[in-house]
């Protein structure tokens, strides 16, 4: 029997790593097709005006637009295979270097919502599941609903009114540091919290969380809603079955029924879910990002927006696109090890 | 207990035609109302409560509004900046000097409207391509099935922000641009219900008497397929409205949705109180702010309430303790029409 189930497993795995290829093909497709929808072409959308029409062209020759369509976009598909996502327009810069150097300020801020997300939502969750239908239970689901209803920046907006200068003026609002603290702090990894323990700079370190502090909690509100709703519904639905009933009959402890019987049955389609909300907490981090003046991919991305500039654009949703196929790849691979049940 | 979903039987049924057509509508719509029970129908009229008055503040904004969305000025003279909440203006003044309370009353006309159209465009294109992929199958079904899906996984938010972005080339950036960068992020899932269902319903045996009777491929869609489908529709469109006003926020927050001299739209006035906030100044952002949570949070009830009221599969464990009440009343609404 063993035999076979990890024959299965590696049958799934196979599978579904040969699945990610056209999966990535059909959105780096998708991304240069909206992108090039456009009428005109990138450098003139973005310096147009700005310089003289034969400096244009030359420009224009240079990142290749004047070749057809179909060269382009192999030029594109290639240019992504070895990590090649182009030049920026406005200010010459690459952009694996926004990904390298804006990057870990990204990773920083989603990873540490995870966690928010994660702490609050899921003891939440399995609180509000044992006590369904009582009256916490249904004041726990309307602080679901909420977090779901405002906006990010809306709550980092009240965020920064409460703990900013001028309310409890305890929690720093913008930036990943202070900006002499930041300055000092060599770059290695460009993940400043890392960068502060490689160089022993408690104080620096101590700076960089608490200007972590409140983004991370905008950020990890919004999903921890969400993992409270997923993390309940589950743990009612465990709690209906069978063999809960039996483990109580049994005389397990009720404590114990939930948390060793129901809760990691619980946890199976929840670890589903939490591929699904990758795009979100993307989305949400553009927003964060925006709100607390946090030096991320997202704000990037307004940066590069606002100033018209397609191919930086461009290179940036390809990297959020590729994160967020990579993502639900990962997640579908931890699935299929936990879960015997998913296969192909 | 089934007799509370289906519609009133016999000789009620050959009653109600013509003229009568209009009450079944109505009676259609507050069906959820009169089915629910405790929680679901507490989400119900809190919901339809806070949704309505949005929508009133939407129609009636022009005589609502103390002031234009872009008046800085009146017969008195400009308005001051930053005057906090009082006599003159009770929400405050912006930066800009214009008045708080008019922007909010201003923006439920602008997220109404653009929610509105961006639903009725995604739901027709979403039905439509949905139909074709599931009845036509083959290529057209592969080929849609995977632009959907891929379109799907991207954040919703950066769908939206490029739709407008590339649209603000073409047309600049207003409601029509809005609201078509929305509609782009919700296609997919009207797309996915409405192909998973005419799959479904496909090979069932009234389309296949249908078929053999001589319909042709349009009629079968829209005779037989479409009234299969539409039930799912309202749940999944008042979750997407609600979702779909974050969108918008979201996009006015990072400067892509509608221009502030077009129209009033709270996410413009949050991203313009950001700033306001680090000197203290609260009442630019908390009345945008709290305007959105409460339509959102009206749509998001309203949305749930119906879940638990239409799904079947939570509905048939709320409905059973008040066993009795329903089986009583279609013959006391018999007795009232005869």
């Amino acid at each position: 029997m063993s035999t076979r189930t990890s024959g299965s497993l590696r049958t799934y795995l196979v599978t579904r790593l040969l699945l990610f290829i056209p999966n990535v093909l059909v959105i780096l497709t998708i991304v240069f097709v909206l992108m090039r929808v456009a009428p005109g072409d990138p450098i003139t959308v973005a310096r147009g005006g700005q310089l003289p029409p034969d400096q244009i062209a030359e420009l224009r020759a240079a990142a290749g637009y004047d070749r057809s369509l179909l060269q382009q976009y192999w030029d594109y598909i290639t240019g992504v295979l070895r990590f090649d996502f182009g030049e920026t327009i406005i200010d010459s810069r690459e952009i694996t270097d926004i990904l390298l150097s804006n990057g870990g300020a990204t990773l920083t801020l989603t990873f540490a919502a995870l966690l928010v997300a994660l702490a609050v939502g899921v003891p939440v969750g399995l609180w509000a599941g044992r006590r369904r239908d009582s009256g916490t239970d249904a004041v726990l689901r309307v602080f679901a609903i909420l977090t779901y209803a405002a906006p990010v920046f809306f709550v980092g907006l009240l965020f920064q009114l409460a703990f900013g200068v001028n309310g409890l003026g305890i929690l720093p609002m913008s930036n990943q540091a202070d900006p002499r603290v930041y300055a000092q702090t060599p770059k290695v990894t460009n993940v400043f919290l890392l960068d502060a323990l490689l160089a022993g700079d408690l104080d620096a370190f101590w700076n960089g969380i608490e200007h972590l502090i409140l983004p991370a909690l905008t950020l990890g509100l919004l999903l921890s809603g969400i993992f409270m709703r997923i993390v309940r519904v589950n743990v009612v639905q465990t709690l209906k079955d069978d063999y809960v009933e039996a483990a109580r009959a049994r005389g397990v402890r009720e404590r114990r029924v939930v948390i060793q019987h129901a809760f990691r049955n619980a946890m199976v389609p929840f670890v589903t879910v939490l591929g699904l909300q990758v795009a979100l907490l993307l989305g949400g981090a553009i927003l964060t990002e925006q709100t607390f003046n946090w030096p991320g991919i997202g704000s990037q991305l307004v940066r590069y927006l606002t100033s018209r500039d397609y191919v930086a654009v461009q290179g940036i949703i390809t990297i959020f696109a590729l994160a967020v196929v990579t993502a639900s790849l990962l997640i579908d691979i931890i699935n299929a090890i936990i879960d015997p049940r998913v296969r192909y | 207990m089934a007799t509370v979903a289906t519609p009133v039987p016999g000789p009620d049924t050959e009653r109600t035609g013509g003229g009568r057509r209009w009450r079944r509508v109505l009676r259609g719509i507050a069906r959820p109302y009169r089915d629910s029970h405790g929680v679901a129908r507490f989400m119900l009229v809190t919901g339809t409560v806070l949704v309505t008055i949005m929508v009133l503040l939407a129609i009636f904004a022009p005589w609502l509004a103390p002031y234009g969305f872009n008046q800085v000025a009146n017969d008195a003279g400009r308005f001051g900046q930053h005057v906090p909440p009082g006599a003159g203006h009770p929400f405050g003044t912006t930066v800009q000097g214009l008045d708080v309370l008019s922007r909010v009353i201003w923006g439920a006309r602008t997220a109404v409207t653009v929610v509105l159209l961006a639903l009725l465009f995604s739901l027709f294109i979403g039905v439509v391509l949905g139909l074709l992929a599931g009845f036509v199958g083959r290529w057209l079904d592969r080929v849609l099935v995977m632009v959907m899906d891929a379109l799907y996984a991207l954040p919703a938010l950066l769908l939206a922000i490029v739709v407008a972005f590339l649209l603000s080339e073409f047309v600049g950036g207003g409601v029509a641009t809005a609201a078509l960068a929305i509609t782009a992020v919700y296609i997919p899932q009207y797309f996915r219900v409405v192909r998973a269902a005419t799959v479904s319903a496909k090979e069932a045996t009234y389309v296949e008497a249908a078929r053999a009777m001589g319909a042709g491929p349009v009629t079968i869609m829209g005779k037989y397929l479409l009234g299969n489908v539409v039930h799912s529709v309202p749940v999944i469109a008042t979750l997407n409205a609600a979702d779909a006003i974050l969108t918008l926020a979201g996009l006015g927050f990072l400067g892509y949705g509608i221009q502030p001299t077009e129209a009033a739209e709270w996410g413009y006035d949050l991203q313009r109180a950001v700033s306001d906030a680090g000197a203290g100044i609260w009442w630019t952002g908390m009345f945008p702010g709290l305007a959105i949570v409460l339509l959102v949070l009206g749509l998001t009830l309203v949305g749930e309430g119906l879940n638990e009221t239409m799904n079947p599969s939570l509905r048939v464990r709320r409905l059973l303790p008040v066993l009795m009440p329903p089986l009583e009343r279609p013959s006391q609404e018999q007795g009232e029409a005869r």
